[in-house]
């Protein structure tokens, strides 16, 4: 596998550097095209900072970050991106919200007008692998919790990034609606094969859905314990109860016990 | 439940007139000091001509500076709101030129144009343009950070993000101040006719009250309350057509 995405002895702090402990420190990891990561670790130990590093939103303190062989230097175009909350537009509907990142994006937003009819299709289709059929002209207030995040999925994917940075998705979700999202985005993933680094506190959720597990300390946040998972795919539900899963989740958990107590 | 909402406004308002008229016939309070509500509406019909006639005048200059703050404000506050920099550099000075009381700076602008209309222009135009400035900047301001990582992480342009995202949300505050701007901009009307006016209601009532025709005077109050909380519920109207999203989410959540 190639190495798509190249940190290097990563060092950030907010509001820069030598002002406080650093969110991250001296963090590396190397993650192939179309490779599934996931990064978990308690909460404020910087995993979202990494996302903000890699995406080029935030710069790091000294360190290397690369994406598709270039320096990250400023906010990379053509990343999808979702978060805990759905930020879905509440004055648009769900598919003009799903539309969204092809009418302001570097590389759509000339055409945009031009190719409409055929973008409404794409967004239809991709809102029907997802179950929101019959949704399109809904507006997000009308959509349950679960399915303003599934809309949230597809707007992050519409524009068919490369790199799809999820950072803890499915947190405010009940436990049943995670679950089931689950199955959609590894659904999504395995038709498209982008990228993906998820950041999650949920363990099972890693083991459920990456290829590779990146465990972080508390902060500052160092990367301590790396994973690769090799269940086979499609994982589903059941497969949750086999010995090999959990054995997976209580490793990472044991893991975890040892950053916390730190 | 429902008709009981709707008619607690109604109920309310009957309820302290029936009050205010008991309170004045129960101590014999003399019309000069506190006339009876029944006082003020006799003599809001012995003097309609006139009172309609400043009514109408102080109706459009209001709305003359009304608009002008809508104009100015929503200019003033677009910018205000996409740029950190014009925010934190000309804030200071809206909050210091907002604490000036506006009956302040009427004598000014008498010196400026003149006793009459403009001055009574501008200062129901200054008086109402700074919930409008605050407002839609803050409604631009405080674009959530996901929301600004995911479109920026798109390449989204500055005038894109203005255009698509920060604009449309800013419009529930635009909205909102607009009810509360009318209100003011009523104030600031009556203050500059009252202190350099030949005309309207401010003028009216100060003559009216410097010959001890105290019925008159609030006669004329009740007329701007009445057109006050007309364009109010004009404005909650508009609010309610325009940006009915902003409403129906609360009601859901």
């Amino acid at each position: 596998m190639t190495a798509f995405i190249v940190l290097e002895r990563i060092t950030m702090t907010y509001g820069g550097a030598g002002t406080d402990t650093p969110a991250v420190e001296d963090a590396s990891l190397t993650i192939g095209r179309g490779e599934f990561v996931a990064l978990v670790g308690p909460s404020g130990c910087g995993k979202s900072s990494l996302l903000k590093i890699v995406s080029g939103l935030m710069p790091p303190d000294s360190g290397i970050a690369r994406v598709d062989g270039e320096t990250v230097s400023r906010p990379l175009t053509m990343v999808g991106m979702a978060f805990q909350n759905a930020t879905l537009l509440p004055w648009r509907t769900t598919l003009e919200n799903v539309l969204l990142p092809l009418e302001v994006s570097r590389s759509h937003r000339g055409s945009f007008r031009r190719k409409r009819a055929e973008h409404v299709a794409a967004a239809r289709a991709l809102l029907k692998t997802v179950g929101l059929e019959g949704y399109e002209d809904h507006a997000p207030y009308e959509l349950s919790g679960g399915m303003q995040q599934r809309a949230s999925l597809c707007r992050s994917l519409i524009h068919a990034p490369d790199l799809l940075l999820l950072d803890e998705p499915f947190a405010a979700l009940d436990a049943f609606t995670r679950e089931e999202l689950w199955d959609v985005l590894q659904e999504l993933w395995q038709a498209r094969k982008f990228t993906v680094i998820l950041v999650t506190h949920d363990l099972r959720e890693a083991v459920y859905l990456a290829d590779r597990v990146y465990v972080v300390s508390k902060r500052p946040g160092r990367i301590v314990y790396e994973r690769p998972v090799a269940l086979p795919r499609p994982r589903t539900l059941e497969s949750t109860f086999d010995q090999d899963f959990i054995d997976l989740v209580h490793a990472l958990r044991d893991h975890i016990g040892e950053v916390r107590a730190a | 439940m429902i008709s009981g909402v709707k008619l607690a406004p109604w109920l309310a308002t009957i309820g302290l007139f029936l009050f205010w008229e008991a309170v004045c016939r129960l101590f014999s309070v003399p019309e000069f000091i506190l006339p009876a509500p029944s006082q003020a509406i006799a003599a809001l019909i012995q003097y309609w001509p006139a009172i309609w006639q400043n009514a109408f005048y102080t109706f459009w200059v209001t709305l003359v500076g009304f608009g002008l703050a809508v104009v100015f404000g929503l200019a003033l506050g677009l910018v205000t709101g996409a740029s950190a920099l014009v925010y934190s550099a000309i804030y200071p000075m809206l909050v210091g030129f907002n604490s000036i009381p506006k009956v302040a700076i009427v004598p000014v602008l008498v010196v400026w144009f003149g006793i009459g209309t403009i001055p009574a222009i501008l200062t129901a135009f200054t008086i109402s343009f700074f919930p409008i400035v605050v407002n839609v900047a803050t409604g631009l301001a405080t674009l959530e950070p996901e929301l600004r990582d995911v479109l920026r992480s798109l390449g989204a342009r500055k005038i894109d993000i203005l255009l698509k995202v920060g604009i449309p949300r800013s419009m529930p505050y635009f909205f909102a101040s607009l009810k509360v701007a009318i209100t003011l901009a009523f104030v600031g009307t009556v203050i500059s006719e009252t202190v350099a006016g030949n005309a309207g209601m401010g003028h009216l009532m100060l003559t009216a009250s410097s010959s001890f025709r105290v019925p008159l005077v609030f006669a004329g109050l009740l007329v701007i309350a009445v057109m006050g909380v007309g364009m109010y519920a004009i404005f909650a109207l508009v609010e309610r057509r325009w940006v009915g999203w902003a409403f129906r989410g609360a009601e859901t959540s």
